[in-house]
């Protein structure tokens, strides 16, 4: 008996003594890794970045129209280009005229009551237009501006001012002057020496509430975000996750997160679709305007608002629409909900979250026709960041000639693979895009092609199913599709590719968005609030003794 | 303090009574009796342009059977019959990779604006293109350093680069690209009287603060973003000088019609809105370039991988090349099809530039413009001979009508052609095994 309990008491140590083993791999498992880090970065503002800045700090009636220069997409995001993106003379003379049209606006009669905090003594009045560069300096260079620099914008406005005999004519040639300087359009981060951590560097205060700002909200930093830079509390731990908090309960994120999938999906494609016609009739421009804003909506939907699972958003049966997709669905929208979105229930069998959204089937599509290839291909490289290879130089089409005599998309594509040279990647998108099949290219359901019934069976990575259900569901179980979305969040908010210096922290970060059940929110939460996030390389020799030469003047 | 100032005082205030009155006419009288030169004796200008079309040709249905002057246009080339004359074909040039690979759709057009290969897909190239060598060397002279126009309606579309991280942004809009060009800030060269415009002086004076303010920012970045800086500060300083320019009575500019102000064009990518789009574009570039706004065009009517659509075809002009069968005489109908109305553009931007006089030569003849596409025989991604041609005579030092038989050799020698004929002092062009220093000597007079 006694030998019993002995025993008893010993089986109990060892599995205690194996769960809190168990424990503290798991709780290490989660602590966070150090983070080499990349070069501060020196960004290009981007389009929304730039109207959303206008729009908050001078009304959302003002019209912003200017005309960016293109930047290539790099590892799957087009934003990781705007920290090597330069500027030609024409890319330049788009900004400045787009600065004047801007600083006209600002100070017009209609808004000048407003956004003017003085009313001038004379058209020369320095004080007011001191207090006026002042607090728009503020927001526009993400910084309070030096005395030299508020100096110089009050003395071009004067100048202005005294020549043209109007206060607020001065007031807006310096401030499109403002509004074209490098100091607004490049958005430049500066590393300083961590006092915690000898050796190394970290962003300074401002630059790092400008990488957060632009990280959750899209936008430069706010009043609030800019005082804790200002004091350097925003250094302090306690008060970085406050301010994170705030961030994340403001109706802004909303904005922030539509730009990070925007990018990620590459929504500017949805923007400019054309159908035929002829073949889809009811693929109307107006229908194309609206494609973007279901896939856009249906995202901070399911992640934000009801704080869903991020892999739900590849299985749920559920879209949205308005009045003006409402009959692609043969669903009757009332008049009242014209600018309204309402849900719609979609058969579990023909629908697979944002995989069936009609945006992201008609766009990784032909005008006239579905494609499979281009839609396997957008799944691998959007969702799982898989890299799926240019095709080949050296093809000869005319083998594939005669395939106009093929019903549907399958017996096209089974004679493709036929070619060795084609076959390798072709077996990597089409399995899984012919399970798209159920929607023309239009993105609308059917069950035949050319009066031939559709077989929606496909594979995926050895995983065989059939229809739109069975990939949505194969898509959300992959193993690739958790370290995914990180990964791309944190290229999207440092500014910078990732690299192989990165991946035990991607590793980490990964880990915790499984761990927290892969919910957007707290993924943000997590990365925001991480060492890693603001982690810099020490700066270039050079610039140090700059800043030491200067530290002395 | 507060004295009251008002427009006239102002402008004699800040131009301390500089308004230039000019009577009228200035047209004809301002030139020289033969109509190359100004009446003073400064030359006229000479313009430099690129046209972009996709996909390149069904060559076997499109090449004239004769090298030479008075060669024939046949197959996708007939609508150009009417300009021949101003036209010369390049054939038989060859475009290598020296060993990169070969990006479909995207390494031709590169090499032959470049003289080099693009390393990765992303990259459009290490060097810049040589349209803006050409501008660099020509377009410091007008108010635009270059106007670029992409027919697609995509402002991704452009291949006037000063690298790859540094692309010039076209206009997609023929309404905005009028705004820019003609809206309230345009000054008529031909107007009797000048009054140099108060406000550029203040803007110059701006620009020129915001410079030396902003310069300290290169002190605190890593030398790639110190490169970045440069860049802009070498654009914020041209766009200085050209302010500068603005402030002097601009050169007379007989030819100079301002045009009347086009409508919206719908989006999208159907041929008949690209085509509207286009020549709405050129009505206003040419223009532009009688009113010497510009010394430097860049004109894209299809991308590379053209999405041009027609209704009932189910594919882009692109795919087709891929799939549509060859008829008995050995060419894809419909891509033909595509390729003969992207030759009706070309025809009728040549045909706009030639009906603009300039004494007795026309706005053409001052002209030359490089147009050519991306793909030798688009079904096969082959760039050996991708297609190339020139218009207009550069003010008479290029001959025009000629059909060129390159006969293999580098197609880099066709762009230090353009270049030098365009006054760049440029010996060599291309790298690797592209590395020439010979011209197209039938060509260069």
């Amino acid at each position: 008996m006694k030998r019993r309990r002995l025993l008893w008491s010993g089986v109990f140590v060892v599995v205690a003594l194996a769960a809190t083993v168990a424990g503290l791999r798991v709780r290490q498992n989660l602590i966070e890794p150090p983070m080499p880090g990349g070069p501060a970065t020196m960004r290009l503002i981007s389009a929304d970045q730039y109207a959303n800045t206008m729009h908050t700090l001078f009304g959302e009636d003002i019209d912003v129209r200017v005309n960016f220069p293109s930047l290539q997409r790099k590892q799957g995001l087009v934003s990781l280009s705007a920290s090597t993106a330069a500027m030609t003379s024409g890319a330049l003379e788009q900004f400045d005229r787009g600065a004047r049209a801007i600083a006209a606006q600002v100070l017009d009669e209609a808004h000048r009551p407003t956004l003017v905090p003085c009313t001038p003594r004379a058209a020369s009045d320095q004080e007011c237009a001191s207090k006026f560069f002042a607090r728009v300096g503020r927001f526009l260079y993400r910084r309070p501006l030096t005395a030299a620099e508020l100096q110089t914008y009050v003395a071009m406005a004067d100048k202005a001012a005294q020549s043209t005999g109007d206060f607020y004519a001065g007031l807006s040639f310096s401030l499109a002057g403002m509004l074209t300087s490098p100091e607004f359009l490049y958005i430049t981060e500066i590393a300083e020496p961590d006092p915690d951590r000898p050796g190394r560097y970290r962003l300074d205060a401002f630059s790092k509430a400008s990488r957060l700002s632009l990280f959750l909200w899209n936008a430069l930093p706010d009043d609030l975000l800019l005082t804790a830079a200002e004091t350097g509390r925003l250094h302090d731990r306690d008060e970085l996750e406050r301010q994170i908090e705030r961030m994340l309960a403001s109706p802004q994120l909303e904005l922030g997160v539509r730009a990070f999938f925007s990018d990620l999906l590459r929504i500017d494609d949805f923007k400019v679709l054309s159908k035929d016609p002829v073949i889809y009739p009811a693929f109307t421009y107006a229908v194309s305007q609206s494609v973007h804003e279901q896939t856009l909506r249906m995202i901070t939907r399911q992640l934000l608002l009801e704080r869903g699972d991020y892999r739900q958003l590849f299985t749920a049966h559920q879209t949205l629409i308005n009045r003006v997709l409402g009959p692609l669905y043969q669903v009757p929208v009332p008049a009242e909900a014209n600018d309204q979105w309402i849900a719609h229930e979609l058969k579990p069998d023909e629908s697979a979250g944002v995989l069936t959204t009609l945006g992201f089937l008609a766009s990784h599509s032909h005008p006239g026709r579905s494609s499979p290839t281009r839609r396997g291909m957008a799944i691998r490289e959007i969702f799982l960041c898989q890299k799926v290879p240019d095709p080949p130089p050296s093809v000869d089409f005319a083998k594939f000639e005669s395939l106009s005599g093929h019903k549907t998309a399958r017996d096209r594509l089974a004679a493709h693979s036929v070619d060795p040279v084609c076959g390798g990647c072709h077996k990597l998108t089409d399995p899984a895009g012919l399970a798209l099949e159920n929607f023309d290219g239009a993105g609308l359901f059917r069950t035949e092609e050319n009066k031939t019934a559709i077989d929606a069976r496909g594979a995926f990575d050895g995983k065989a199913f059939t229809g739109a259900a069975g990939l949505g569901k194969v898509v959300s179980e992959h193993p690739a599709l958790a370290s995914c979305l990180p990964t791309r969040l944190y290229a999207y908010g440092a500014g910078r590719e990732t690299a192989k210096p990165d991946r035990e922290w991607l590793a980490w970060i990964t880990r915790r968005f499984v761990a927290d059940d892969y919910r957007l929110p707290d993924l943000l939460r997590q990365i925001a609030a991480s060492d890693g996030f603001y982690a810099v390389s020490p700066p270039r020799a050079e610039v140090l003794t700059a800043a030491k030469a200067e530290d002395r003047t | 303090m507060s004295r009251r100032i008002d427009r006239r005082t102002v402008l004699r205030g800040v131009l301390q009574g500089a308004a230039i009155t000019v009577g009228i006419p200035m047209l004809e009288c301002f030139l020289d009796s033969s109509g190359t030169a100004l009446a003073d004796g400064a030359p006229l200008p000479i313009r430099f342009g690129t046209w972009f079309w996709g996909l390149g040709l069904n060559k076997t249905y499109s090449t004239p059977a004769t090298f030479g002057s008075g060669y024939e246009v046949v197959g996708e080339l007939e609508p150009l019959a009417p300009v021949k004359s101003h036209i010369n074909l390049f054939n038989n040039y060859l475009a290598t990779t020296d060993g990169r690979p070969n990006f479909v759709h995207h390494t031709g057009a590169v090499i032959l604006r470049c003289g080099e290969a693009p390393v990765d897909r992303l990259q459009v190239a290490d060097s810049e293109s040589l349209d803006v060598t050409i501008a660099d060397a020509i377009g410091g002279a007008s108010r635009f350093q270059s106007l670029d126009a992409a027919a697609t309606g995509n402002r991704n579309h452009s291949y006037s680069f000063r690298n790859a991280n540094a692309v010039n942004p076209p206009e997609i809009s023929p309404l905005e690209l009028y705004q820019r060009v003609f809206g309230a800030e345009f000054q008529d060269p031909n107007s009797p009287v000048f009054h140099p415009n108060p406000t550029l002086m203040l803007r110059q004076s701006v620009l020129s603060a915001v410079r030396e303010d902003s310069a300290r920012l290169q002190k605190s970045v890593s030398n790639a973003d110190k490169a970045r800086l440069d860049e802009y500060f070498t654009s914020l300083r041209s766009m200085e000088q050209r302010l500068a320019l603005q402030l002097q009575k601009p050169p007379p500019a007989p030819a100079c019609r301002v045009p009347k102000s086009p409508g919206e064009v719908a989006n999208g990518m159907d041929w008949e809105l690209v085509g509207k789009r286009h020549n709405l574009m050129t009505d206003i570039l040419v223009a532009a370039l009688a009113c010497n706004q510009t010394r430097v065009f860049n004109m894209v009517y299809s991308w590379s991988a053209a999405e041009t659509v027609k209704t009932g075809v189910p594919s882009t002009h692109h795919i087709l090349t891929h799939e549509e069968s060859r008829n008995d005489h050995g060419y894809q109908e419909t891509h033909a099809w595509f390729v003969h109305h992207a030759m009706e553009a070309w025809a009728y931007f040549v045909t706009a530039l030639a009906s603009v006089r300039e004494g007795d030569r026309t706005l053409l003849d001052n002209t030359l413009v490089f147009a050519h596409s991306e793909q030798d025989t688009a079904q096969f991604h082959s760039i050996d001979r991708i297609p190339m041609m020139t218009a207009g005579r550069a003010g008479g030092r290029i001959r025009s009508g000629i059909h060129l038989d390159g006969k293999d050799k580098v197609v880099t020698q066709v762009g230090l052609t353009l270049l030098q004929a365009m006054g760049a002092n440029v010996r060599q062009w291309g790298s690797g095994s592209m590395r020439t220093s010979e011209v197209v000597s039938d060509v260069l007079v």
